[in-house]
């Protein structure tokens, strides 16, 4: 039934296009050895020594680690526990309100989330810096992680939890060495999402940092302001390609493990 | 007694980190100047008790309010962003439904590749994609080179700077997140439905119209809400790729506060654009909701 | 009403509504459907049998025009139809999950193919009304599909494929979804309409009660080609091979040769002793054949009775059926023969137990050689 037509095709093939040229065009120009953005003038991997020199990128790359492992640990927990709070709590007093505090981050424009985070810091009078991005990020980050958890929790069939609780397991026991291997996998994407939104983010960091601290993002949207350079063209196609292999590995890594388990049933099936 | 303490850490969590901050922002909003210039201070003064509470309210005011309703670059930039979301809304969904059909369409076996092409995007910074088409689309940018090359123009075009160029960055930014859901219910969508429409008498195209396109509406709604709602306070788009004639509210509301410093105004802005907003995020929520409940 | 049966496949001049001729159809390596060749006549109500992946849906998804044959032609009323696209064909099916449009009420389910044919706006409304007080859901033409219960989904998807008023119409699995008892009076209520409405109907199904209960004649398959064509007492009474007779109902198989050939009657050698049966062939001596004898037709008496064919045994198992009991009676060491014995006294107690000595019998007629 499934089959490629020519159209489906055509519009697979612009769309894709459309996402990965930009990001190879800048890729393969980050080895220019121009300064002259787009001006090939032969191959060169200088800017990458320059920008290795530039302690104030590798100081911003180190704060936005601490933040983004930080919040996405945060985000991860309480993503889950919200997860498991809009699947299994049933009705609850003000139910309609923490959905509605779940999706809204979501699509809620980072000016005013940025916004209001400052003034709340503001008027409690805590010193901004690390901490209180940290915050901020594991605020908005949690609601992807439980969107992503609550969508493996709803297809979770329940009786493997009361095949637990029957078999002696307290309610906690069950959680902890039934519901959450299984949706393990959940987790750790909510995790990754949380991580990447961390690193990615611009507009919340800006509102709630203070002088202390000055994340990648921050540092590259300020160096950008002024026009296209080569140095930040390397750290793009470095950032970029650790995204690109840790993805790699991830798939390999999955698509192993599904090998694998096909072999072993394939093994078992003929053992009998 | 276990279950309220469980959900209280988020809900805890969220009403301090989230809802609390929106009521500052209201209460800030009307505020004047004056008293709030940084260091800020809060004015409610808690130990005055009821008159305390009535003396605090009674120092607030629309005088805010009012500044946006007759400053006339406010409303222009409420309405160009909303314009500009709800144009790019519709040019994402133009490009977006048909890649999501064709995903939905392809051969088993490639569906899993081509859902990753699609989120592979998402890991990698936003900043970085933007900034891949400044770029593109500069006057001496690979696009001018191009089209210059090919003799269709004679001079540069001016791309960069302008809404053009913000459009572009908005679909290259915002078309998975139409991609996604559109294509999750394409793919779940029972291929009998089709066939049985075939079989009372529709064409392929009639099929199409008659049930794909009805049956994929909650997809195309989740897409369209999570392209809209956060592109009309988008900033970054605008202040890299746009120019000064690019007047869009979330790049206001950040000069507002970075550059104005007059951060009552600010909390204004920021008071309206949720106005503006709330309507389609309880209609996002809500159809977010059926759709989880539709799957149990 | 007259008293001629209706069987217009034994009228040599009857020309078939649907042929198939020598229709193959394969999936890259896989022969779904293998060199068939199929009649069936109008105003009948049609029985595809098999197991799953026998070739049966394949079979009726070329006819409602969703597959294409690989080789071999279909025609319908004497047009070869092999290339008509599926909107154009006079054949409407009904899914095994219905189908019915979530997003459009029942009654704009049954209008969606009226208003797809060429039929005038102003009659399609009345047309809708005439479906559903057919199957008796006039009050429910708001509702969408979601808001009745899965009887009712079946009827809305019964009247939807037959607003159109085709020539034939397809059920694919159409009561697999319903429990027993519904399914049961669904069957007499789609006999009732099909009666009613003269059309030709074509069901495919792996349930043996259902396919007997409703069709006119029914088709076994297996491996992509059909083992017989039948009514349905005589798929049951007289199969053509071991495969029919054991696919349906229960059934004793005896392997044996046979011994002597007689005009009439014939004697079978086997493990168990001799058998006297009546071929419908005269066989040879020395032919394996395999005789199948159902264990309704075998009587269990205490004291050998005076029968074609008694044998003795022991009762080594009984299951209680309610109506029936089958006795599994040990005729030779490892040679079991299933007997039945119907209940049709409430308060009596049990005349045989187990490991009680009993005689079977039966009469020469009651089983069927075969030699498939």
């Amino acid at each position: 039934m499934k089959r490629f037509t020519f159209f489906n095709i055509t519009s697979l093939t612009l769309g894709f296009a459309f996402l990965y040229v930009p990001i190879l065009i800048l890729v393969v120009y980050s080895f220019n050895s121009s300064r002259l953005v787009t001006v090939w003038a032969g191959f060169s991997t200088k800017w990458y020594g320059e920008l290795l020199q530039n302690q104030a990128f590798l100081d911003a790359a180190w704060v936005t680690l601490k933040v983004g492992i930080f919040s996405s640990c945060i985000a991860t927990v309480l993503g889950t526990i919200a997860a498991l709070v809009m699947v299994r709590a049933g009705k609850f007093w003000g139910r309609t309100l923490f959905s509605g505090m779940i999706y809204a981050p979501l699509v809620m424009p980072e000016v005013i989330t940025g916004l209001s985070l400052l003034l709340l810091f503001i008027s409690l009078g805590v010193e901004r810096g690390v901490m209180t991005i940290v915050l901020a990020h594991a605020t908005f980050s949690m609601c992807y992680v439980s969107v992503v958890v609550s969508s493996r929790l709803v297809s979770f069939d329940q009786s493997l939890e009361e095949a637990a609780l029957d078999l002696g397991c307290t309610p906690f026991d069950a959680f902890k060495s039934v519901t959450l291997p299984i949706i393990a996998p959940a987790v750790i994407s909510g995790w990754l999402l949380a991580f990447t939104l961390s690193l990615d983010d611009l507009v919340i960091a800006s509102f709630t940092t203070g002088p202390s601290a000055t994340t990648l993002p921050i540092k590259i949207y300020s160096a950008v302001r002024l026009g296209v350079s080569p140095e930040i063209n390397a750290l793009s196609t470095l950032l970029i390609g650790i995204v690109a292999i840790g993805v790699i590995i991830a798939s390999l890594a999955t698509k192993r493990a599904a090998v694998h388990r096909k072999r072993q049933e394939e093994a078992a099936r003929q053992e009998t | 007694m276990r279950r309220a303490f469980i959900i209280s850490i988020p809900y805890l969590w969220l009403i301090a980190l989230f809802l609390i901050p929106f009521g500052i922002v209201f209460k800030l909003a009307l505020s004047d100047m004056a008293i709030s210039i940084p260091p800020y201070t809060p004015t409610l003064d808690i130990s005055g008790g009821w008159a305390g509470f009535k003396d605090f309210l009674s120092q607030l005011d629309m005088e805010n309010f009012i500044w946006l309703k007759e400053d006339n670059l406010y409303w222009k930039a409420y309405l160009s962003s909303v314009q500009i979301a709800f144009v790019s809304t519709l040019l994402t969904l133009l490009i977006g439904f048909p890649m999501a059909y064709g995903m939905a369409q392809a051969p088993k076996e490639w569906q899993a590749t081509l859902m990753m092409l699609i989120i592979l995007p998402f890991w990698t910074s936003f900043l970085i994609r933007i900034y891949a088409w400044m770029g593109i689309l500069s006057n001496e940018g690979f696009l001018n080179q191009f089209l210059l090359w090919t003799g269709i123009i004679g001079a540069p075009l001016q791309i960069i700077n302008t809404n053009l160029a913000v459009y572009i960055g908005i679909i290259y930014t915002y078309l998975p997140f139409m991609v996604l859901p559109i294509y999750a219910t394409l793919e779940k969508l029972d291929p009998s439905y089709l066939e049985a429409a075939e079989d009372l008498g529709c064409s392929r195209t009639q099929a199409f119209w008659a049930v794909t396109a009805p049956l994929s509406k909650p997809g195309v709604v989740a897409g369209c809400f999570l392209v809209f709602i956060p592109v009309v306070g988008e900033f970054v788009i605008p202040s890299l790729l746009g120019g000064s004639r690019t007047l869009m509210i979330g790049k206001v509301l950040w000069d507002e506060f970075f550059s104005n410093r007059d951060w009552p105004v600010a909390s204004a802005v920021a008071v309206i654009l949720l106005l503006i907003l709330v309507i389609p995020i309880i209609l996002f929520q809500k159809q977010q909701e059926r759709a989880q409940e539709a799957e149990t | 009403m007259s008293n001629d049966p209706f069987q217009p496949w034994e009228d040599p001049n009857a020309t078939p509504l649907i042929r198939f001729e020598n229709v193959t159809k394969r999936f890259g390596g896989f022969t779904a459907v293998d060199n068939l060749t199929l009649d069936i006549y109008e105003k009948e109500f049609f029985a595809l049998l098999g197991a799953s992946g026998c070739g049966k849906t394949t079979l009726m998804r070329m006819l409602a025009g969703f597959e294409r044959p690989t080789e071999g032609r279909i025609t319908l009323a004497g047009q070869d139809i092999s290339s008509v696209p599926v909107n154009k064909r006079d054949i409407n099916m009904m899914f095994q999950s219905y189908a019915l449009f979530p997003h459009l009420t029942v009654a704009d389910n049954i209008a969606f193919g009226l208003k797809r044919s060429d039929m005038p706006k102003s009659e399609i409304a009345g047309r809708v009304e005439e479906m559903l007080d057919m199957v008796q859901l006039s009050q429910f033409a708001k509702r969408k599909p979601h808001q009745i219960s899965g009887g009712q989904r079946q009827r809305v998807a019964l009247a939807r494929s037959l607003a159109k008023n085709p020539k034939v119409l397809l059920l694919d699995e159409p009561l697999a979804a319903l429990d027993k008892k519904l399914r049961q009076e669904t069957q007499f209520e789609l006999m009732d309409i099909q009666e009613k409405l003269g059309t030709t109907f074509m069901i495919v199904t792996h349930d043996q009660e259902e396919a007997m209960t409703v069709a006119s004649r029914v088709a076994v398959m297996n491996a992509g080609q059909i083992k017989q064509i039948a009514t349905p007492d005589a798929i049951y009474e007289r199969p053509n091979s071991t495969y029919v007779a054991d696919f349906i109902g229960e059934v004793n198989l005896i392997t044996g040769k046979i011994t002597s050939d007689t005009e009439k009657t014939c004697e079978i050698a086997w493990d168990g002793g001799m058998i006297t049966a009546q071929p419908r062939t005269k066989l040879a001596k020395g032919t394996e054949v395999c005789f199948a004898v159902r264990p309704e037709k075998i009587a269990i008496s205490a004291k050998k009775p005076n029968a074609a064919n008694a044998i003795q045994g022991k009762v080594h198992d009984i299951a209680y059926l309610g109506n029936i009991s089958t006795y599994y009676v040990e005729v030779a060491p490892g040679q079991i023969i299933k007997a039945q014995l119907a209940n049709d006294r409430r308060l009596s107690r049990r005349s045989f137990t187990w490991e009680d000595p009993v005689w079977l019998s039966w009469t020469d007629t009651a089983g069927i050689v075969l030699t498939e």
